[in-house]
């Protein structure tokens, strides 16, 4: 019994994790259709940030809840406008121009603090559940997950900055036409979904090795993620994170890692033959 | 759209620069004594998930190399390194080692990180007939003459590692390890040790370099509840273990014995509370207080500044294993091949910051010092020391004096 909801709290959490690392991610390329290739090393200079920070005193939690976040967004405005805005619509080269962002960035990082692992101290304990001991943190990361989904659905939903975002991201010209400047708009959401993924930075900073190279081990989960989860951002990221996360969590406790990750890719595979659209390009398509 | 479009040609433009840049000629440090230079090759990963072990072995053999060069040089004649970056990337390797052997037809290759590495460029080596040293610690059972392995292997550390941590928690292991030939090996070694002190293995997992959560692991190892963990996790990745485990709140309750946490800095830029406790046995600690140790330290904290990163055996080794060659060509009295080999073999030795070094004749691997140290608020705390200790376990196997030619791998059969 106690072993259930140990695995339940693993579940739960590395679902959460899921989510937090893919929004960012979905919201640059479910409203842009731009492939983000930099996406894990915006994650990585949330990392950085916050062990930074953490390091010259700050608050933790201040450091990774605002200053990863806030700084990670302020990258993603310098890098759409110096980099991403010239290139809209042409889907490849946007690839090959946030690819070798990412290199840069990895270099750039390497060179100012070295190829190591860094780190911050883990802010909180364990607790128990019956004989076993886990992670308070996790409890921690689920409810930041619930939180910022459900602030990010609120915002699109019912706030006019949400309604003039989804509106240009589903007729730019017809936006246009009403008075919105579509550029403005794409800077935004940009800037957004960098900052999204600084904050997943921010709170792996804790549990992860903090290294240049980081991001590699995460990009390629959250877009599958976000492939899986098809057009409404929140829900399908949702959802296809609570597909995944069961999945690839389940099959490591049952077997071992290798079959976790195994098994995730073959989830991932069969989902896109039977969904090419991902999830809510055929279920719950009204959505946000 | 004429200003996007130009735009476009000039990011490629740079872009193409920056590629160049980077793929273009390796750094060769060049040294102006004047005859023609001895030209000595090195392949490690500076970049890339494993450049952080290979940043601070190419710095210790930069220092070898210099040191050789203010001496006078080897034969009276300046050492010249190439140095290639092999990006933590096996296809660089061969292609590297190839390069090495036959546009820069180097004396002899220091190189190699991974086992996996080490197996990808040692059959290029072999085909080229280029002497080659690999002077990390690793599983065992090479057996090649024209290799030369410098580092510690399971004989010498592991089989100091699992007694101790035995003694100390008692008698039941769970052991988690990366899966590629280096995890898969040592856990064999792991598991024998175990079996061998009179206790059982719980259970063995192998995890590829880019896992990063661990939750579902602890939960088993939680399940099984064993009387200690022994990890064989390598890179950057894999630090995470680390971290969770100590979040979760088990540090207190089930210690961690390693073969390879703390090779790279871990130690120091982890917290306390996550690596305190950990025990490792490896061939070299910087805080071994003998003259030569803290000599070495002090040498490289002058050469490359005082927040330099820890220097641990891989960094140590990786100048004995320079050194040594540079002994073997000063008795041989020439580069040739099997010369430098001949004298290699009379027992030569090397006294090193971790001690004296010794080529062992028969398996062509180093009869050295082992420790075995506890991680305690962010240093490690040596509490033994076994001096020279032979590879026992790969001269099980292995006779280059009865099988010359030989050239291969041994895994060695540990299942019983």
């Amino acid at each position: 019994m106690a072993l259930t909801g140990l695995l339940t709290f693993n579940i739960l959490n590395s679902i959460a994790l899921l989510v937090l690392l893919s929004l960012g991610l979905g919201v640059i390329y479910g409203m842009m259709k731009v492939i983000n290739l930099a996406h894990g090393e915006f994650v990585m200079l949330g990392a950085y940030a916050t062990v930074l920070c953490a390091d010259a005193g700050v608050n933790l939690w201040l450091a990774m809840l605002v200053v990863a976040p806030l700084f990670c967004g302020l990258v993603g405005l310098v890098v759409e406008r110096g980099l991403i805005r010239f290139l809209y619509g042409r889907m490849i080269d946007t690839m090959l121009a946030s690819w070798g962002l990412s290199l840069g960035l990895i270099g750039l990082v390497t060179t100012l603090f070295g190829n190591t692992v860094r780190g911050v101290s883990n802010p909180l304990g364990g607790f128990t559940i019956g004989p076993y001991q886990t992670s308070l943190y996790g409890v921690f990361v689920i409810l930041l997950a619930m939180a910022v989904c459900g602030l990010l659905w609120a915002g699109l939903r019912y706030l006019r900055f949400g309604l003039i975002l989804r509106a240009t991201m589903q007729n730019p010209d017809m936006a246009a036409a009403l008075g919105v400047a579509p550029p403005r708009i794409y800077m935004a959401t940009f800037a957004l979904g960098a900052a999204l993924a600084g904050l997943a930075g921010g709170v792996l900073a804790p549990v992860s090795g903090v290294s240049p190279g980081m991001g590699a081990a995460f990009i390629a989960k959250a877009f599958i993620t976000v492939l899986g989860g098809g057009p409404a951002i929140i829900t399908g990221t949702g959802l296809a994170s609570g597909l995944f996360g069961t999945i690839s969590e389940l099959a490591s406790f049952q077997t071992t890692p290798v079959f976790g990750q195994v098994a995730l890719l073959l989830a991932a595979i069969i989902m896109i033959r039977l969904l090419p659209q991902g999830i809510t390009g055929r279920f719950l398509r009204r959505s946000v | 759209m004429p200003h996007g479009t130009f735009s476009r040609r000039s990011l490629l433009r740079s872009g193409f620069a920056l590629a160049g840049g980077a793929l273009a000629s390796p750094l060769v440090a060049r040294h102006a004594l004047g005859a023609d230079p001895v030209k000595v090759g090195s392949l490690l990963d500076l970049s890339g998930p494993i450049g952080s072990s290979g940043q601070a072995m190419y710095d210790t053999f930069r220092l070898a190399v210099e040191e050789v060069n203010a001496t006078g040089g080897l034969l009276g004649r300046p050492v010249e390194l190439v140095n290639y970056d092999t990006q933590s990337t096996i296809q660089l390797y061969s292609q590297y080692a190839q390069q090495l052997a036959l546009r820069d037809k180097v004396a002899v290759v220091h190189g190699g990180i991974t086992s996996a590495s080490r197996e990808a460029i040692r059959p290029v080596f072999n085909r080229y007939r280029m002497p080659y040293f690999y002077n990390v610690l690793y599983e065992g059972g090479v057996c090649d003459r024209d290799t030369f392995c410098t580092g510690t292997t399971p004989a010498q550390t592991v089989n100091k590692l699992v007694p101790y941590a035995m003694e100390s928690w008692g008698k039941k292991a769970y052991i988690i390890a990366a899966d590629y030939n280096y995890g898969q090996i040592t856990a064999k070694w792991m598991s024998k040790y175990v079996r061998d002190g009179g206790g059982s293995v719980e259970a063995i997992e192998f995890f590829p370099l880019d896992v990063t959560e661990f939750s579902a692991t602890i939960s088993k190892i939680q399940r099984a509840a064993p009387a200690m963990v022994l990890s064989a996790l390598v890179g950057a990745n894999h630090t995470a273990f680390y971290r969770q485990w100590a979040a979760a709140g088990m540090k207190s309750r089930i210690p961690i014995a390693s073969t390879t946490f703390g090779l790279v800095n871990e130690v120091a830029s982890l917290d306390p509370a996550e690596s305190n406790g950990i025990v490792t046995s490896y061939g070299y600690y910087q805080e071994i207080t003998t003259p030569a140790s803290s000599g070495f330290v002090a040498k490289l904290r002058a050469r490359y500044g005082a927040n330099m990163p820890y220097t641990s055996e891989l960094a140590c080794a990786n100048y004995e294993g320079f050194m040594l060659w540079a002994e073997g060509v000063r008795k041989a009295g020439s580069l040739d091949r099997v010369k430098v080999c001949e004298a290699l073999e009379t027992g030569i030795s090397f006294d090193g910051p971790s001690g004296k070094v010794t080529m062992d004749r028969q398996t062509h691997h180093a009869v050295r010092n082992a420790y075995l140290a506890e991680a305690r608020d962010r240093s490690w705390k040596v509490l033994h020391s076994y001096p020279d200790q032979p590879p026992a376990d790969t001269a099980a196997v292995c006779d280059l004096v009865a099988n010359p030619r030989m050239s291969k791998q041994f895994v060695i059969d540990v299942s019983n």
